[in-house]
């Protein structure tokens, strides 16, 4: 996984634009899914009101997530399982590689997972002299291309099938082939060998249950399952807010988490892991270890406006509906988690000023609310993070992003309460427009900081008179 | 329908400044209804640029001004839903620690309505007798349909100007890449954005696009002008008093 690059978020967004064949990919993404997820959730027997339960039970498992991941981990080790919690992603890494090194482990096979891009296992991993590779198809042609994912759940979407066909002959010395069903079957020749090969397996963890101490992957091609059962040993590595306190809620989590990855009902594979083959079973690990990663996220449980956040179930379908990710695709945001759940988890996890362009360069449209299956209310945390942007803030070390604007926000909040002083400045902006005013009354080009309205549209010049004040001196209407 | 009745003008900045005709439009709407319309004349903004922005307390300000200025009025209908928006839903959150402007804020969220919202779901009026020969489509502003719940009123009102056939875009319900200062601090994105809406609105063949909210009808204009589309932009109020 790359480092951090949220900087450079205008200038990739501009890249991204200029990409026809991403923004072709991109719309017929938004095209497929956007849609259908939404119908999903109107076909669900408890109607689409679901998602309201589900934010509930959410926020209840959140508020009380030290008893649940206690519960969860005690009763994974019951099951034979070993639970590391890490602080940060040097903890976690750290974990892994040791047990990596006691099982002398030199071939890894990996499930998709984001967290495990949040802490840069592979790189990791690879430093040690470990073989990775990555077994879901849209992950296995990033990691062939050198690339990072630019979708949570498809992450290949910014490659079409002619770049697909290149990359596999560049690298696994074939003929190019371009045809769809015969680059799955390449991949799949490929891949096992590996599963067959590999000494561990790594996964994510797409929700836990407490209650039983079993995770819960969900795959449509298989191949968590053969990374997980194959290996010797497997270690999963979760977000620590990616558990169900019960059975029942996990459920209602899991049917959502398919509606809103790729609305459908179920998934095609769907594995509860609850730790390693016990005796008499055929297949399954001999050592299951299962990391529970904070990185950041004490910090946003502590912090009743962010807390939220921690509902989410990472399923994407906010990035499926989203107009600007529309346009920018996922490497614009500079960091592993992309679109409206980006615009405000990066923020807070690498740093508010920092990735301020995330959270101010979207449009609140409500469009990820909508179709959240968890129901999370990501504009009013967009605008939280931009009063910390505003205004500075100490907890989180925000300093105010831009001083002249809150300054000049100052001045005109004690102007609009003077309406004579509103008219009078209004007045001088009529007088001043007529430079910028083409003949034929249209303003074309605008000077700093109103420039960027006229880099591609026109702008109506304000009117000879306001409506209020013509109101005021009873101007005659109709 | 009672010949008594008054409403209370809001009207949005962008309307007050650049788009007044859309303002009086409104008021013959009105007058057409029979209704007493007043307009109070220290009105300017209900602050939303601020708090979009992030800077609460010159929202704040801006909202209490507002609070003000409407403290005596029985029903505001306001041109545009992300204003109502702003003041139905965001009020709330500025006052949080303020109990006494919190309730004035409370009260005043009740009697605000976006203009279509307030024709059809307070008047029961879906005809206004409004004639415009030719097709239209309808952009649904995001604060509008997904902050205050308004669909089906605007499409009513369309449907009953004579002559006019309503042809619906599509993803009607995109945000056209307005979002107040995003559309200048952001511009590559918002042209990327508001450039797929306005391919959309081409796409219907029709004459005139129509909208309730003048951010985003002043985007798409601004962009339908700078390609030399003769596509016209019109707001309902607009096209319901032709």
């Amino acid at each position: 996984m790359s480092k951090i690059a949220t900087e450079n978020y205008v200038a990739e967004a501009r890249k991204a634009i200029k990409n026809r064949v991403l923004q072709e990919a991109l719309a017929d993404l938004q095209h497929r899914f956007g849609r259908a997820t939404a119908e999903s959730y109107r076909r669900l027997p408890e109607g689409p009101d679901l998602r309201l339960k589900a934010h509930d039970i959410r926020l209840q498992t959140i508020e009380n997530l030290d008893i649940v991941l206690e519960t969860l981990a005690t009763n994974i080790r019951k099951n034979g399982g070993h639970v590391h919690f890490a602080e940060d992603r040097r903890s976690a890494v750290n974990y892994c590689l040791e047990v990596a090194h006691k099982h002398k482990v030199r071939q890894v096979v990996k499930g998709k997972s984001m967290v495990s891009e949040e802490i840069r296992l592979n790189e990791a991993l690879v430093e040690a002299g470990i073989e990775v590779s990555e077994t879901d198809l849209g992950e296995y042609i990033i990691q062939l291309a050198g690339e990072t994912p630019s979708h949570i759940i498809a992450p290949a979407i910014h490659k079409t099938r002619n770049d697909i066909g290149s990359l596999f002959a560049d690298k696994l010395d074939i003929p190019y082939d371009d045809d769809p069903p015969r680059l799955t079957w390449i991949a799949r020749k490929a891949l096992r060998e590996k599963f067959l090969a590999a000494d561990m397996g790594t996964s994510g963890c797409n929700i836990a249950c407490a209650e039983t101490g079993h995770i819960t992957t969900v795959s449509n091609e298989g191949n968590i399952r053969m990374a997980t059962t194959l290996p010797r040993v497997h270690i999963a590595i979760m977000g620590m807010e990616r558990v169900a306190a019960g059975l029942e809620d996990h459920d209602i989590l899991l049917r959502l988490l398919c509606r809103g990855a790729a609305a459908q009902h179920m998934a095609t594979y769907v594995s509860y892991i609850g730790g390693p083959r016990s005796t008499g079973q055929i297949d399954g690990p001999q050592e299951f270890h299962l990391v529970i990663l904070d990185n950041g996220r004490s910090r946003i449980l502590a912090d009743a406006e962010f807390r939220e956040m921690l509902c989410c179930i990472r399923c994407a379908a906010c990035l499926n509906v989203c107009p600007v990710y529309a346009k920018i695709g996922g490497h614009a945001y500079g960091y592993v988690y992309c679109g409206p759940v980006g615009a405000v988890v990066t923020p807070l996890l690498v740093g508010i000023n920092r990735a301020k362009d995330l959270c101010q360069g979207e449009t609140l449209c409500g469009a990820c609310q909508d179709i959240c299956p968890v129901n999370i209310d990501i504009p009013r945390m967009l605008l939280a993070l931009r009063a910390k942007l505003a205004e500075g803030d100490s907890a989180w070390k925000v300093t105010p992003a831009d001083r002249k604007e809150k300054f000049l926000l100052q001045v005109w909040s004690w102007v609009i309460r003077r309406r004579r002083l509103y008219d009078a400045a209004l007045k001088l902006a009529a007088a001043g427009q007529k430079l910028f005013t083409h003949k034929d009354g249209v303003i074309r080009r605008l000077p700093p900081p109103m420039h960027g309205w006229t880099k591609g549209r026109d702008l109506r010049p304000l009117a000879k008179e306001s409506f209020v004040q013509g109101w005021k001196k009873g101007i005659k209407i109709r | 329908m009672s010949s008594s009745k008054t409403v209370t003008l809001f009207i949005q900045c962008l309307v007050d400044t650049i788009y007044p005709e859309v303002a009086q439009t409104m008021v013959q709407v009105f007058r057409r209804l029979g209704i007493g319309v007043t307009c109070p004349t220290d009105q300017t903004c209900c602050g939303q640029p601020a708090f979009n922005s992030g800077y609460r307390q010159s929202a704040r300000v801006a909202a209490k001004h507002f609070i003000e200025v409407f403290a005596d009025a029985e029903q505001i209908v306001c041109p545009s839903g992300s204003c109502v928006n702003m003041v139905r839903h965001h009020y709330a959150s500025l006052f949080q620690n303020d109990s006494r402007w919190l309730q004035r804020a409370q009260n005043l969220a009740g009697r605000i309505y976006e203009f279509s919202e307030y024709l059809v779901d307070v008047l029961g009026v879906v005809d206004l007798g409004g004639r415009f020969d030719g097709k239209v489509t309808y952009h649904d502003s995001c604060h509008l349909l997904r902050g205050i719940g308004v669909q089906e009123q605007p499409r009513k009102l369309l449907r009953h100007v004579l002559g006019t056939e309503l042809i619906e875009m599509h993803n009607s319900d995109y945000c056209c890449g307005f979002g107040g200062a995003f559309s200048v601090k952001y511009p590559d994105i918002s042209n990327a954005m508001v450039s797929d809406k306005v391919k959309n609105i081409i796409d219907t063949g029709a004459d005139a696009v129509v909208g309730c909210d003048m951010g985003c009808l002043m985007n798409i204009q601004g962009k339908l002008s700078r390609m030399g589309s003769s596509i016209k932009v019109m707001h309902i109020a607009q096209i319901l008093a032709s």
